[in-house]
């Protein structure tokens, strides 16, 4: 199955997808990023650890366009993330980016089908195509028996595997996914890893995978640790 | 592991030579580490003089090779007793890792640094294990899941340690 055509890697950047250095952002008086660098290659699955409140959900919304930061910068491709206008920062994540989050964050009037649908149907795609792409993408993560369902009617696991899905549909070129088994029991956690590692990897693209739980960092490339709010990224000293 | 057990265990569906028996467990449990002939014969040797095996019949020809072994009444309640009984839990009191924290404190050398050094090369092992559970069957993913949850205890500790790393460096250098 082939729904989405794998996207090119992109001219700049050298051979990263987003680069990211010296990130601030303080909320109040709570410092949640202090200094942090990180960096994504096409097709890289990098986990983000640390310990809980140590600044992870923070870089993965800063590296997202989700939350300005303070201080820093974020270039994704050729583009300055802080300097592109809302409008044009929301279309990039629109149709560049795909999210998952540790509660699906599925749209409960909404059948499963539909769900995964959602984001090609905001692209402007017709019902029907959507429709269809996103029922070969609920196959490809094994829950196609749950197409017609809504979200209250299925399990935990069948949820975060629909919102994994959702966020591949489109065929983005980086996947944000925060603690996406967080709220899952082992077996079910891994099941969801598993897909997503694999399916991501079918499509080429890259994810930014938080977790805490080293079983789930293990299906990543490499790792970077977050601690109070520092993050260093040993791929971009070794380049430097 | 009790080799000797897990023949036991092996033998109790019927006679086998020592070849089939050591090709069995090497299958069923020996993963990257097949047991040597030495051991095999070894462990038949003993559990001959427990009175735990019998021969149960020899080919034409010399050495060990040649016999069939089949479990005795007394081997099928020791490995019974054996299979009641639960393996004493390890207690992971005498961690290398931990002196060679507190020894980088007291040597004023980065003691996180060796924390971070530990955690990559962990995760390293974790990858390749996850690899090989994407490809192999549900005995190779409970095997590697096994040892996953272990090295992932070790991370945790990792982590936890890290996070108190002033702490101790206070206790330790006073
Ligand atoms: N929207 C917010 N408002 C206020 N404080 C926040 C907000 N988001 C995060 N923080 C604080 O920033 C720090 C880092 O949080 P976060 O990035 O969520 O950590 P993690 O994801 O590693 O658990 C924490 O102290 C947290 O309480
Ligand atoms: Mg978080």
């Amino acid at each position: 199955m082939t729904p989405v055509p794998v996207p090119d890697p992109g001219p700049d950047t050298g051979d990263l997808l987003m680069v990211a250095t010296g990130l601030r952002k303080t909320y109040g008086a709570t410092p949640a990023l202090e200094s942090a660098d990180f960096s994504i290659r096409p097709g890289e699955v990098v986990a983000v650890m640390g310990p809980s409140g140590s600044g992870k959900s923070t870089l993965l919304h800063c590296l997202a366009g989700i939350v300005q930061p303070d201080g820093g910068q974020v270039r994704y491709r050729h583009q300055e993330m802080s300097a592109m206008p809302d409008a044009e920062r929301s279309a990039l994540r629109r149709g560049e980016f795909g999210f998952v989050f540790q509660f699906g964050q599925l749209v409960p009037e909404l059948t499963c089908l539909e769900n995964v649908a959602l984001p090609l149907r905001l692209n402007g795609v017709r019902r029907r195509p959507a429709q269809e792409r996103a029922a070969q993408w609920l196959a490809r993560l094994e829950v196609d028996t749950v197409a017609g369902k809504r979200p209250g009617e299925i399990s935990g696991g069948q949820g975060q595997r629909v919102a994994v899905a959702r966020a591949l549909v489109t065929g983005p070129r980086l996947v944000f996914a925060d603690e996406p088994t967080g709220a899952l029991d082992s077996l079910n956690g891994e099941r969801v890893m598993r897909l997503l590692a694999a399916a991501a990897k079918d499509s080429g693209a890259a994810v930014v995978l938080v977790t805490h739980e080293p079983r789930v960092a293990a299906y990543s490339d490499r790792e970077v640790v977050v601690r109070d709010g520092r993050c260093r990224d040993l791929e971009q000293e070794h380049a430097a | 592991m009790s080799i000797g057990h897990t023949f036991l265990g092996l033998l109790e569906s019927g006679p086998r030579h020592g070849y089939d028996l050591k090709r069995n467990f090497d299958e069923r449990f020996g993963q990257d580490r097949p047991l040597a002939y030495g051991q095999v014969y070894a462990t038949l040797a003993r559990l001959l003089k427990n009175g735990l095996v019998r021969v149960d019949g020899t080919e034409p020809g010399d050495g060990p090779e040649r016999k069939r072994y089949a479990i005795t009444d007394a081997g099928v309640t020791d490995v019974g007793r054996w299979l009641d009984q639960p393996e004493k839990p390890e207690p992971y009191l005498h961690s290398t890792l931990y002196t060679k924290v507190v020894l980088a404190l007291l040597t004023g050398r980065p003691a996180v640094g060796v924390l971070d050094t530990q955690r990559a090369e962990h995760l390293r092992l974790m990858r390749e294990l996850t690899r090989r559970k994407a490809t192999g069957d549900l005995a190779d993913q409970l095997v590697c899941d096994h040892a996953l949850f272990h090295l992932e205890a070790d991370l945790r500790w990792l982590e936890l340690t890290a996070a108190r790393i002033d702490e101790l460096a206070s206790e330790v250098t006073r």
